[in-house]
């Protein structure tokens, strides 16, 4: 546990009052920051890496760039946003340097679809919904991957996420559909036609 | 128009950030099996979006690290004002003593940055 300073006031409860903190040079209000977000920076960055280690590191060099670029943020967007973009664009980075230092498995056409339980009762199960999309990201490659966990879970734009990949709009957008064909054929093992009429009205 | 046409128009539509057009959406209409992609796209975008506020929480040591990095850095750039004169008219003295402590500390932090570039790769 961190014991408070009895001297020092207490921290501002919004992210936003912490942020002008910070800007001005308040070291502590920065810390409170770090503090409030770096879990669900991990998160992300675990997310985009799939890799603790590599994780943390990415955690590391977000913040880092995030103390030296706070003065550059203009408030307009949501300090979680801009901390996403930055620890997108870290994850990226570091996933190109492990590319180049290991064979990587690239291979983005549609591959086979590993079979899964077909047991409608299972199926039905939202929190086993949940771990069988998490599954199933994990396989993903991390190029599409990156896309996916960016716009459907973290509702990055489109181009946002090609600035910090480094990569077009078009393309971002070509691999978000087949990240998102991917995660379908592997969560929903069996074709479309099996479905019972119940789901198919469900529309 | 096959239900195989449609793969990605299926993928972009289910988060009704597109539309389908005419023919696409006779078909659509029409098929049973295409009905039920969507509602597995929509099933999967809305999970994905509860992942959203799951935590995985970090093996222990992950804050302490990054404030001491951040510390660090802010040593460095509090350092190179120094240097730079900006602030030693009201720092005065302190100067000198600040810059000769905080130097073995950039000496030190750029050793370990060295250290660890192997292991990075």
């Amino acid at each position: 546990m961190v014991v408070p300073h009895g001297s020092d006031p207490p921290m501002p409860a919004d992210l936003a009052d912490l942020v002008a903190l910070a800007k001005e040079g308040d070291h502590q209000a920065f810390e409170e920051l770090v503090r409030r977000t770096y879990s669900d920076s991990y998160t992300l960055a675990l997310r985009l890496t799939g890799d603790e280690d590599d994780a943390r590191d990415v955690v590391q060099e977000s913040y880092l760039r995030a103390y030296r670029g706070l003065k550059r943020f203009r408030g307009d967007a949501q300090f979680t946003t801009w901390l996403y973009r930055i620890t997108a664009n870290c994850a990226s980075n570091q996933l190109r340097r492990r590319a180049r230092h290991r064979h990587e498995e690239l291979d983005e056409e549609l591959g086979p679809v590993v079979d899964a339980s077909h047991d409608p009762a299972a199926l039905a199960d939202v929190a086993d919904l949940r771990s069988r999309v998490e599954g199933a990201l994990e396989e993903l490659p991390p190029r599409l991957r990156a896309v996916v966990v960016l716009r459907d879970i973290y509702d990055l734009s489109h181009e946002a996420i090609a600035a910090e990949l480094g990569i077009s709009e078009s393309a971002a957008k070509v691999r978000l559909h087949r990240a998102r064909r991917k995660l379908r054929a592997q969560v929903f093992p069996g074709r479309g036609d099996d479905q019972d009429e119940e789901s198919a009205h469900a529309v | 128009m096959r239900c195989d046409d449609l793969g990605d128009v299926l993928a972009a539509t289910a988060d009704g950030s597109v539309s389908l057009d005419d023919a696409a959406r006779r078909h659509v209409e029409r098929c049973l099996r295409c009905q039920a992609e969507l509602v597995q796209y929509r099933k999967l975008l809305r999970t994905l979006r509860t992942l959203r506020t799951e935590v995985l929480e970090p093996a222990p040591g992950l804050l302490a690290e990054i404030l001491a990095n951040v510390e660090a850095a802010g040593e460095r750039h509090a350092v190179r004002s120094l240097l730079s004169g900006r602030r030693v008219a009201y720092l005065g003295g302190l100067a000198a003593a600040t810059a000769a402590g905080a130097g073995a500390a950039i000496v030190i932090a750029t050793r370990s940055k060295r250290a660890r570039l192997p292991l990075a790769g």
